[in-house]
């Protein structure tokens, strides 16, 4: 569990479940489905080399991700970010990679839920 | 995937089918309110949507900017939420669009954000945003700010709806005032105030001064000037001048004298107007036949009479407090009596004048107005000077009451070229055969005037009104003199001087005080068809009687002078003949017109 919370901020997640009741199995849906856009999207801006697309495609993923308490992922899509707003693309693709891999721990660990 | 998202989502709310009636401002206080997401993440519209659902709201959503302005323009929500960044058209663009298309309805619009930077919140703003909502969002902060966006949007169609409203009033305010203003006028005007010898100064500061000149002709051929000045301005100041108008010019062509109008418009004013609202005025009679002036003053400034040949400047002060004030019980009608001679000025102004201040704040004032009087070398440019001299003395725009100025020029009966008003034409005749008779006994000698009623009786046949002026001159005559000469055995000698003239009339109060009996009679008989009619006047007293004959066969100047028999000589000039029976208590005049 310990090492759960770290990837998922669980009263978040209690009061999703408050919120949207019987449908919060669609909004885990929803979330999987866009992320795969949004992973995608990022994959795309970092491969294209250019800041404001790097920054722009962090940002969208990253208010999905806070929505649904995954805090490591929120941070990790914010230091995108923050890289993209200063103009800068050395270190995306090492985010790239944390950030698909942060993913791939937080869906499964909805999955569990 | 974002379809599917949708399709599988169930709305609490039906979608509006009328989205014309959503947008107007009554329905959205008592429908629910509609919020618009727009946000091209499916997690993050869902997630927002069921929140807003479970607050009551009814949502539409969008994902971009483009599907954000259709929905706006289909559903007219009450609030919109938008992510800044969207495809196809991001959240500032459609912001923009959407206040547009809102115009003058208050949509509050906030941003959906994750943003921290400055520049870009402040890109928000200047794309007509109102406030922010971060994500992750948070229900209570979320429901605390729609709340608030609620109230405003509220308090935003209050207002717009109280300023519209506002505005037709203020409109239709004026509008009623220009109606006013054209109705008074019409009224006003009814008079003679563009008679040659009368000149006038309106400046008015709203559409409907407070201040009122009358002038008209009372049917003895006397001229009548009523200056007021009622308190306040427009609307609320002129309520009281249409019965002030109405009553003068109708109660001086029934023949009234200018005590009873005074007294019937006080009473009037008293009973209309409030408390703090009531009418100064200077009412003055000018009897250009016998050149004497009577005045009445109640609260406006000295009435000016200027007499050029003699350099010599008489004041009439108020003595009386303004009409509306006291009731009828405690008016005092006194009028003020002085002689006048021809070229002589008569002039009256509102206090406006008086107050009028130039740039620095000085007034105008009585010595300013006086010296200009006193400094004039050709009083035919008398009102001229006076003009020139305020005009040049205030500044253009310093304006603060409405000033109004009459001048009034004395000039010889015969001279006075005066049109009196059109009798109203009537395709009936009246009454065509008739005879009245009506008898004055002592109680009602004493304090009655007979000649309004007789002359509205007479004035019922349209050919007589033509010459109403005349047939009141006659029947005047003929009454005055059997009450003053038959009845009260008064001598027309003293009237000669002006001093002679007040001690006449002093005289004329006490005998009637004192009568002990007597009676006058007065009988019309009046015969006419479409070509023309007579009238006989017969007028008979209980006294001892006066013979008129020799005045009338003597018609030199000197013997009308002496006796002040002008009215004795007219009677015999107006009517085709005049008769005097049983020594005089018994005269008959008969007046014909038209054909045989």
């Amino acid at each position: 569990m310990t090492q759960s919370k770290q990837h998922l901020d669980f009263d978040t997640l209690n009061e999703l479940k408050v919120v949207m009741g019987d449908e919060f199995s669609l909004l885990i849906d929803t979330f999987k489905n866009d992320s795969i856009v949004r992973v995608q999207a990022i994959k795309d801006a970092v491969a294209s080399v250019d800041p404001e697309e790097i920054r722009r495609a962090a940002h969208s993923f990253k208010g999905s991700a806070s929505n649904m308490g995954a805090t490591e992922l929120t941070r990790l899509c914010r230091e995108l970010e923050d890289l993209g707003r200063s103009g800068q693309v050395e270190g995306s693709q090492n985010l790239l990679e944390q950030i698909t891999t942060e993913y791939e721990c937080v869906e499964s660990l909805l999955k569990g839920l | 995937m974002m379809k599917a998202a949708n399709k599988s989502f169930v709305r609490s709310v039906a979608g509006k089918s009328d989205s014309s009636d959503a947008s107007t401002e009554s329905v959205i206080t008592m429908s629910i309110p509609t919020i618009l997401i727009a946000d091209d993440s499916d997690t993050d519209r869902l997630l927002l949507e069921k929140i807003l659902v479970q607050q009551g709201y009814q949502v539409e959503v969008a994902s971009n900017g483009k599907e954000a302005i259709a929905q706006f323009e289909k559903c007219r929500p009450d609030i919109v939420l938008l992510d800044a960044l969207m495809p196809v058209m991001d959240g500032f663009e459609a912001a923009m669009r959407i206040k547009a298309i809102a115009g003058e309805d208050f949509t509050p619009i906030v941003f959906l954000t994750s943003l921290d930077e400055a520049d870009s919140l402040a890109q928000c703003l200047d794309a007509g945003g109102d406030d922010f909502l971060t994500k992750p969002y948070n229900s209570i902060i979320l429901k605390a700010k729609l709340n608030a966006f609620m109230r405003m949007k509220d308090m935003h169609s209050t207002l717009k709806q109280q300023r519209d409203e506002i505005k037709q009033y203020n409109s239709r305010l004026i509008t009623e005032q220009e109606v006013a203003k054209r109705i008074f006028d019409k009224v006003a005007h009814a008079g003679c105030l563009d008679a040659p010898n009368i000149k006038y100064a309106f400046s008015p500061i709203s559409i409907f001064n407070g201040d009122v000149i009358l002038a008209a002709m009372s049917p003895s051929g006397n001229l009548v000037v009523l200056l007021g000045d009622f308190t306040g301005h427009g609307l609320s100041a002129a309520i009281g001048a249409m019965p002030l108008a109405q009553s003068f010019y109708s109660m001086l062509e029934k023949g009234f004298g200018i005590k009873e109008i005074l007294r019937e418009i006080n009473s009037k004013l008293n009973e209309i107007l409030p408390v703090d609202v009531f009418c100064c005025a200077l009412v003055v009679e000018f009897n250009f036949k016998d050149q004497m002036l009577h005045l009445w003053n109640g609260g406006l400034p000295d009435g000016i009479l200027y007499r050029p040949s003699e350099g010599k400047i008489i004041k009439f002060h108020s003595t009386n407090l303004p009409l509306g004030v006291r009731s009828n019980d405690d008016f005092d009608d006194h009028l003020v009596v002085h002689d006048l001679q021809p070229d002589d000025r008569f002039i009256v102004c509102s206090d406006g004048l008086y107050e009028a201040e130039d740039e620095h704040g000085n007034m105008f004032g009585e010595e300013r107005f006086l010296s200009v009087i006193e400094s004039n070398q050709n009083p035919d440019h008398l009102f001229h000077e006076i003009n020139v001299s305020i005009n040049s003395f205030i500044g253009v725009d310093t304006l603060s009451d409405d000033i109004s100025l009459i001048e009034i020029k004395v000039v010889n009966a015969d001279d006075l070229q005066v049109v009196f008003p059109e009798a109203v034409s009537s395709e009936k005749l009246g009454p065509k055969d008739w005879s009245l008779y009506y008898e004055l006994r002592r109680d009602t000698l004493k304090d009655y005037d007979p000649l309004p009623l007789m002359l509205h009786i007479l004035m019922q046949v349209p050919f007589l009104r033509l010459s109403s002026s005349q047939i009141y001159t006659v029947i005047a005559e003929l009454y005055s003199n059997a009450l003053e000469h038959g009845i009260l055995g008064l001598s027309s000698e003293q009237k000669v001087t002006p001093a002679g003239f007040a001690q006449y009339y002093l005289a004329r109060n006490q005998k009637l005080q004192d009568l002990v009996e007597g009676k006058v009679s007065i009988a019309l008989h009046y015969q006419g068809d479409e070509t023309g009619g007579r009238l006989e006047v017969e007028v008979k007293d209980s006294g001892e009687g006066f013979d008129f004959e020799p005045y009338l066969k003597d018609t030199s100047s000197e013997m009308q002078k002496k006796y002040s028999g002008r009215g004795i000589y007219l009677l015999h000039s107006l009517c085709q003949s005049v008769e005097f029976f049983d020594g005089g208590s018994r005269v008959q005049a008969v007046f014909v017109w038209g054909g045989e």
